[in-house]
């Protein structure tokens, strides 16, 4: 081919590609203005305005999760409960989407990188579209402390995370007015961890890492305070950086002062290679891992091989009881069937946290007369924070003004032992060697 | 009338004579010295502050040692890859951690099937020649593709042209085996008979660390004779010296920079085989820290010298795994390994302070 064409085709190929990524944006809300419908809300008054979907326009809805990198089985997870929730709209799981209001629901899926630039690149970009009406994200707590929560919050986009634990994400001083989650706070966990360690395994003495993300620092803190109040000794409470392969250093710093047990949750691999190369160290001999909601993924069995048994993971379990429990089996099985085993322990969360903000918008949105859909930004937010008792697959679900979706009468932490755990790669029908359920007022107030 | 003379002479030159002494004392190198000094005064008290803490046994001081003995070994293999390359083109080829990578990744296949078929159990010395092979082959391959399609035609471009296009191609590297193979981290079959210990001179080691360094001793010393003993070896270095003469000379300069290249491959893929049996995994961006690591080594060993390169990788190796708890411990650090980076990068901004062209380099400084 002649230089000339060359020119030709590589200008062409830019063109189409601007074309396309054009053509993206162009989207529009539609309908738009007000279309007769007796209460439209005051969408004036609403400092974040309306969003209006126009007649059999679906209604957008942003994922934020961490859906590449080591830390997809996560995000993965949580997507495809997302999934079975717009499945489940229509009242079952047939693999038939279902809508909300008459409107069809469509996800856009960004990716939270597991990091704050995530956070920030995918939250910039789904707030900058108009007809994003919620997030369901993010999968870290990094990516949204500070980054993702400000972001879509200053456009009076929710964010609703199924999996956030970060205390700080919730506290009083630093939430975001949009930002809600239906994971359950840290400082549950924490505490439950504490209990499990000191007083069903006895051990007085344990070692912490964590690798400066607000996930595992919280989750270490939570635990060297509960576990200390309860009269433990933390030897050690160590950082690592979570790209770093050789931790046999580390560990052998740690066990000059004897720990009876080290606690480092994070995400894998650094979990997987933590548990191994414990084996390494001849002082760590017998002292077990333990790790948590991040580390217990269809991963670590994979990455730690052997050195995964004998392990221990605590993470959150389904309120028992109630109708709850018939409709978590149907799911279970709904997921079974069309994703296969879960990667990971936050897809019902998910599927929780999408539901929260559609139940709400069953309330506030208003349907035109044409088959618009209107729904105010500020109360739809409103909505949200009101949603009171509502049964989820998590338990029975109330959200409070610092943001936390969950059962105000008790969260049920669950410990388990490897490779006894519900998971990919463990035994799907595991049952924790350690349960306890704590209400979030009772983690807070001590 | 002399006196008086002479006497004139020195009032007038007192100034310039008070300006030179400071021009050639200037305050960029007090800045240094201070900071030298400093930076080792602190090491040093730290030092003597975690004895004086009698915090670590003898035996864990041990282990540390061999812990970055082990480590070392495995950056100064993929280091010699960085310095080679540099020795000869004067270029850094910063897609060298993705050669390594690919090494793994090429051995990982085959470490899974003979796993599945229960070879890699029964025979793990021929399942860990087999892999040796193979990594190397995958290595080789990437890296002779890289030279070929990416380096060939900008030898004679400006130096960053050609480090521009390391940068990029590491990327796309990185990215493609991203895309073929997955994001996440895999767990990487290795023999059984691999775990736990053997006592060499009294010190029980891990096995597998007894053979990356062994391996690693093995594969340098090989490279040297290589270099010194060969035909190819001896073009090589006569590329490294002048790459025009040598071709006057009849030396197929191409020839010699494909095979200085499938050289750094093959130690790469021996690194990537040593790596994936102490650390069991493999992923797309695997590559990225070692080779970060790697270079670190070979800039602080001396750039284009080969047993710079093994001498950095051993050092960066120790700092690593002694370093925090040696100097830091002491100074009462909360979380010293955090800090390891720091330690190791601290010592490298040092030795280029003093010796710019590294520990074992020529002491000018280059730009890079």
């Amino acid at each position: 081919m002649s230089k000339w064409a060359w020119k030709l085709l590589a200008v062409l190929a830019v063109l189409s590609l601007v074309a396309a990524a054009c053509s993206n944006n162009n989207e529009s809300t539609g309908g738009g203005g007000a279309s007769g419908g007796g209460n439209q809300p005051d969408c004036n008054a609403d400092p974040f305005g309306c969003v209006t979907y126009g007649p059999g326009e679906p209604i957008r809805v942003g994922t934020l999760l961490a859906i590449s990198g080591d830390v997809a089985t996560l995000g993965v997870d949580s997507e495809h409960g997302v999934e079975l929730a717009i499945d489940y709209l229509d009242g079952n799981f047939d693999g038939k989407a279902g809508q909300i209001l008459g409107h069809d629901v469509q996800l856009q899926n960004e990716d939270d990188l597991c990091s704050k630039e995530g956070g920030q690149q995918g939250g910039t970009k789904l707030a900058s579209d108009p007809t994003i009406l919620f997030v369901v994200g993010t999968s870290c707590s990094s990516s949204a402390f500070g980054v993702a929560d400000k972001i879509l919050g200053d456009k009076g986009i929710i964010l609703v995370s199924p999996s956030n634990t970060a205390a700080g994400l919730t506290a009083e001083s630093t939430h975001n007015p949009f930002y809600l989650r239906t994971a359950q706070n840290d400082a549950i966990q924490g505490r439950v961890v504490a209990d499990f360690v000191y007083n069903k395994l006895g051990f007085t003495k344990a070692a912490t890492i964590h690798d400066e993300s607000p996930y595992a620092a919280g989750l270490t803190d939570g635990f060297g305070t509960f576990f200390e109040q309860l009269g433990g000794t933390i030897t050690d409470a160590e950082a690592i950086q979570s790209t770093d392969t050789d931790f046999k250093p580390l560990l052998t710093s740690i066990a000059q002062s004897e720990p009876q047990l080290i606690y480092a949750p994070d995400f894998n691999p650094a979990c997987a290679l933590l548990a191994k190369q414990m084996l390494d160290i001849p002082d760590l001999k017998g002292v077990p891992y333990m790790g948590s909601d991040g580390c217990a993924a269809s991963t670590f069995f994979d990455q730690a091989g052997d050195a995964a048994n004998g392990t221990y993971m605590s993470f959150p379990l389904p309120s028992p009881g109630g109708t709850t429990s018939a409709l978590l089996d149907t799911y279970n099985k709904a997921y079974k069937d069309q994703f296969g085993n879960p990667t990971a322990a936050f897809n019902t969360n998910a599927f929780d946290a999408f539901n929260v903000v559609a139940e709400a918008i069953k309330q506030v949105g208003v349907e035109g007369s044409d088959g618009t859909l209107t729904i105010s930004r500020t109360a739809l937010k409103d909505a949200v924070f009101q949603v009171k008792d509502y049964a989820g697959l998590t338990g029975t679900l109330t959200c409070i003004s610092t943001g936390d979706c969950q059962s105000l009468a008790a969260v049920n932490i669950g410990v388990f032992q490897l490779p006894d755990i519900p998971i990919e790669g463990g035994n799907q029908d595991a049952k924790p060697i350690f349960n306890e359920t704590i209400t979030l007022s009772d983690a807070l107030g001590s | 009338m002399m006196t008086r003379g002479t006497a004139d002479v020195v009032e007038t030159s007192e100034a310039p004579a008070e300006l030179g002494r400071l021009s050639r004392f200037p305050v960029r190198r007090v800045v240094q010295w201070v900071v030298g000094v400093g930076v080792l005064l602190l090491a040093a008290y730290g030092t003597y502050e975690t004895i004086q803490l009698g915090r670590f046994s003898g035996a864990a001081w041990r282990d540390l040692l061999v812990f970055g003995v082990a480590q070392g070994a495995i950056y100064a293999l993929i280091a010699l890859g960085y310095t080679m390359v540099y020795g000869i083109l004067n270029m850094i080829n910063f897609a060298h951690g993705e050669v390594f990578m690919a090494g793994a990744f090429a051995s990982y296949f085959v470490a899974r099937t003979l796993q599945n078929s229960g070879f890699l159990q029964s025979n793990p010395v021929v399942s860990i020649a087999i892999l040796m092979v193979v990594a190397m082959a995958g290595s080789v391959g990437v890296a002779v593709l890289l030279e070929r399609v990416a380096y060939r035609r900008l030898r004679k471009a400006p130096r960053l042209v050609p480090l521009i296009t390391a940068i990029g191609a590491s990327l796309f590297l990185q990215n493609t085996a991203k895309g073929f193979f997955g994001p996440q981290t895999r767990g990487y079959p290795t023999p059984d008979v691999l775990g736990g210990t053997w006592t060499v001179l009294g010190i029980p080691i891990l096995r597998t660390q007894v053979i990356v360094i062994v391996g690693a001793i093995l594969a340098m010393v090989g490279l040297i004779m290589f270099v010194a003993r060969t035909r190819t070896g001896k073009s090589m270095r006569a590329v490294a010296e002048d790459k025009e003469i040598a071709s006057l000379m009849g030396i197929d300069v191409d020839r010699v920079v494909v095979t200085t290249f499938a050289i750094g491959g093959m130690l790469a893929g021996i690194a990537a085989v040593l790596f994936t049996m102490v650390f069991q995994v493999v992923g797309p961006f695997m590559g990225f820290i070692p080779g970060i690591k790697a270079f670190t080594a070979a800039v602080l060993g001396g750039i284009g010298s080969i047993a710079g390169a093994a001498l950095g990788g051993l050092i960066l190796g120790l700092l690593e795994a002694v370093g925090p708890s040696l100097f830091l411990t002491g100074l009462g650090v909360k979380g010293p390994n955090q800090l390891k980076d720091v330690i190791a990068f601290s010592i490298l901004v040092l030795v280029l302070i003093f010796r710019p062209g590294g520990l074992l380099g020529s002491d000018e400084a280059e730009k890079v």
